[in-house]
């Protein structure tokens, strides 16, 4: 890999001696969870797609220069807004992408604002990025609360799962979910009949799962995420959730917990996203480049990994459009004003409230009989057209968009 | 069926007995603790990292040579009491004049290298490991349903923290261990090895941790943080058990598993503190611990 952004550099250098060619130097950073629960969704992932988006992009526009750096927050918003400030003022990052935990998302979009760099959210997930937090320097990327709500809950009420039992992580992201997913349910006339909110972290959950089946709901809602959900569903199969009638839904679950938890454990579960490797050729031909380069055998990309990688081929062409990467606000502008296109999510735009648009999936994961060859995990059952899989402009309250 | 604070006692029984599941977890790590503290002065950080490499070794046994969980129960906490051994040889053996300091400093430095190389070898989304077969499924109590694992897992760690409690209180060999880390020189004039005595029960101290994460693999994460998650509460449990009491902490992980399991029901968001809450009061009242010795 670097070898070829050296090869870049010379060519950029050689053309600049020539013709009036003019350089742009970018500096991106990619702050993720490099050690805890998220490191699999995210992390050292993370940083592979990110090289691997810095190389494609750099061999097509040799005019283009580009440092990555990366960083661990460590699921802390104080070390989060601390690495940032760093970047930021210090190391002169122009971009920050990925950062899973909302959390440390919602924070690091303030600064981002205040210092008019720009944030690139393809970890987290509360819709509130793109509601009242919103703002002119943060787009929100591959996925949100609101569209997982309006997946899998919707999707659960109407077939036949009326009666809802919230287990919530209790931090930002937890409580996004639980909000968005009981609207959602509410709208489809089901009923929410209680929830427990656990710390982030937890290792046992027989305590709540017990108090989940005492509320005898249909579905068990699971508003959590990483190492949160994977301990709830394995518990489940402890207490024989399953067996007595109840169903988990897993409202944020990606291709590295189903491989954790196994497919004996995860069959049946119903879950959406907005990228699975195994959809069409060029996710599986990127797929093998991702494998190569993270070399940790037998893992998968999750939606989150490929939404830096598209993510970062869309600003880097928004900065080439303005020569410049220094104004955070006018590079979003563009990005906004350019429609997005990259092999692995398609044609899609960047709305005005910084939510990016595109389809979105509904899976259900395989029996181990149907499982033909290491990650092959999901049937799509279905596909939300990305004017529907989103929450609408106007009911988002965001600041950006009045009137 | 009668509400105490508005919560049926049905459900409250249910979690009382969670609660006590949870507290054989802390009592089996904390005795492992205590043993070391007790017998060597070694504040054990790395117990969190032993207790994940037993879990690892039971996962790595069942993957690599087909031995399933019964197995594992013996030959994983043997595997890694060797380690233990191993590790007290080359490095603690030169630590217990110092200060409780250098121990403490060097077990934390091999936690986070044990912890950063399994994390670099298997990621952190956790390995997959079943319930075996014979312990599948579970009984209705009628205020809950039980499963059989967990039932196992508290008689083991009830007849584990007997037994361990036992052969150090009541026996010769406990009697020789417990005079060998009060006047060693006075023993050894005996003609009891003690050197080797005190190696031997810290390679124990870390196959009871290792023995505790065989138990944890089918229900927990098997992932290499689980056992930095745990590590903090069972620090909490034996400073408020006393640091040298071995049925103090067996008798406080148990306590603190109930009253932590009561918190999950009542106020679920402080559960995580409550251990640390009362270790702070318990700590104002008796410095020592519950049955802790004045030192």
């Amino acid at each position: 890999m670097r070898k070829i952004l050296g090869l870049a550099a010379l060519t950029a250098a050689l053309a600049c001696s020539g013709a009036n060619a003019q350089q742009v130097n970018v500096k991106i950073g990619v702050l993720s969870d490099m050690s805890s629960l998220y490191s699999d969704i995210a992390g050292p992932g993370s940083v592979v797609s990110a090289k691997l988006a810095i190389a494609d992009f750099t061999k097509a526009n040799p005019g283009v220069k580009v440092e990555l750096i990366s960083g661990d927050h460590q699921n802390k918003p104080d070390i989060g807004s601390q690495l940032a400030n760093q970047w930021y003022d210090v190391d002169k990052v122009d971009l920050i992408i990925d950062t899973p935990n909302s959390g440390v998302a919602l924070a690091v979009s303030q600064i981002t604002a205040t210092k008019n760099k720009l944030f690139i959210v393809s970890g987290a997930a509360a819709s509130d990025l793109t509601g009242p937090k919103c703002n002119a320097n943060t787009i929100h990327w591959t996925y949100d609360t609101w569209m997982l709500a309006n997946g899998t809950g919707k999707a659960l009420v109407k077939t036949g799962g009326d009666t809802w039992f919230f287990l919530t992580a209790d931090y930002a992201f937890g409580h996004a979910l639980e909000r968005d997913t009981m609207a959602a349910v509410e709208k489809n006339n089901g009923k929410v009949l209680g929830k427990v909110r656990h710390p982030l972290n937890t290792n046992d959950f027989s305590s709540f799962l017990l108090q989940a089946q005492a509320s005898k709901a249909k579905i068990i809602g699971l508003a959590n995420a990483g190492g949160d959900t994977i301990n709830a569903i394995k518990a489940g199969a402890e207490f024989g959730i399953v067996k007595g009638g109840q169903k988990f839904a897993g409202l944020l679950v990606f291709a590295s917990d189903v491989n954790a938890l196994g497919l004996q454990t995860a069959q049946g579960l119903t879950l959406t996203e907005t990228w699975y490797w195994d959809m069409n050729d060029a996710n599986r031909d990127w797929t093998k480049r991702w494998q190569a380069e993270r070399k940790a055998a037998g893992k998968f990309p999750t939606m989150v990994q490929a939404g830096v990688y598209s993510g970062i081929t869309h600003y880097l062409k928004a900065v080439v459009a303005l020569k410049s990467a220094a104004d955070g606000k006018a590079v979003v502008a563009k990005m906004k004003e350019l429609p997005t296109d990259d092999p692995l999510f398609g044609k899609g735009t960047v709305r005005a409230d910084g939510r990016k648009l595109h389809p979105a999936y509904l899976f259900e994961v395989k029996a181990p009989s149907e499982s033909k060859y290491p990650g092959d995990f999901y049937n799509m059952r279905a596909m939300v057209p990305a004017d529907e899989a989103f929450r609408p402009l106007h009911e988002g309250f965001c600041p950006l968009v009045s009137g | 069926m009668f509400e105490i604070f508005g919560i049926p006692s049905t459900a409250l029984f249910g979690q009382l007995l969670i609660g006590l599941i949870n507290g054989s977890f802390y009592a089996l790590l904390s005795l492992g603790l205590a043993v070391i503290f007790g017998m060597l002065n070694i504040i054990n950080f790395s117990h969190g990292a032993q207790y994940m490499l037993g879990a690892f070794a039971a996962y790595l046994l069942l993957q690599y040579s087909g031995l399933g969980y019964w197995p594992a129960l013996i030959i994983a906490p043997v595997l890694v009491g060797i380690t233990g051994v191993i590790v007290e040889r080359l490095f603690l053996q030169w630590l217990y004049k110092l200060d409780h300091l250098y121990g403490l400093l060097l077990t934390f430095g091999l936690a986070l290298i044990i912890e950063g190389v399994a994390r670099n070898y298997f990621g952190s989304a956790g390995l997959p490991y079943t319930v075996p077969e014979s312990l599948q499924g579970g009984r209705n109590l009628g205020f809950m349903f039980l499963p059989n694992y967990r039932a196992w897992v508290i008689v083991a760690s009830l007849a584990i923290c007997f037994g361990t409690w036992f052969v150090i209180e009541r026996t010769r060999l406990g009697a020789n261990l417990r005079a060998a880390t009060e006047n060693p020189t006075l023993v050894r004039a005996f003609g009891i090895n003690v050197p080797r005595m005190i190696t031997l029960t810290y390679g124990f101290g870390v196959a009871l941790a290792a023995f505790a994460g065989v138990m944890a693999a089918p229900i927990y994460n098997v992932s290499p943080q689980m056992g930095s998650e745990l590590i903090i509460v069972v620090f909490a449990v034996v400073v408020i058990g006393g640091m040298g009491s071995i049925l103090g902490a067996i008798v406080t992980g148990f306590g603190l598993g109930v009253i932590e399991g009561l918190t999950k029901v009542f106020f679920p968001e402080a559960s995580n503190t409550v251990i640390f809450v009362i270790m702070a009061i318990v700590l104002l009242v008796r410095p020592a611990g519950l049955f802790g010795r004045r030192a």
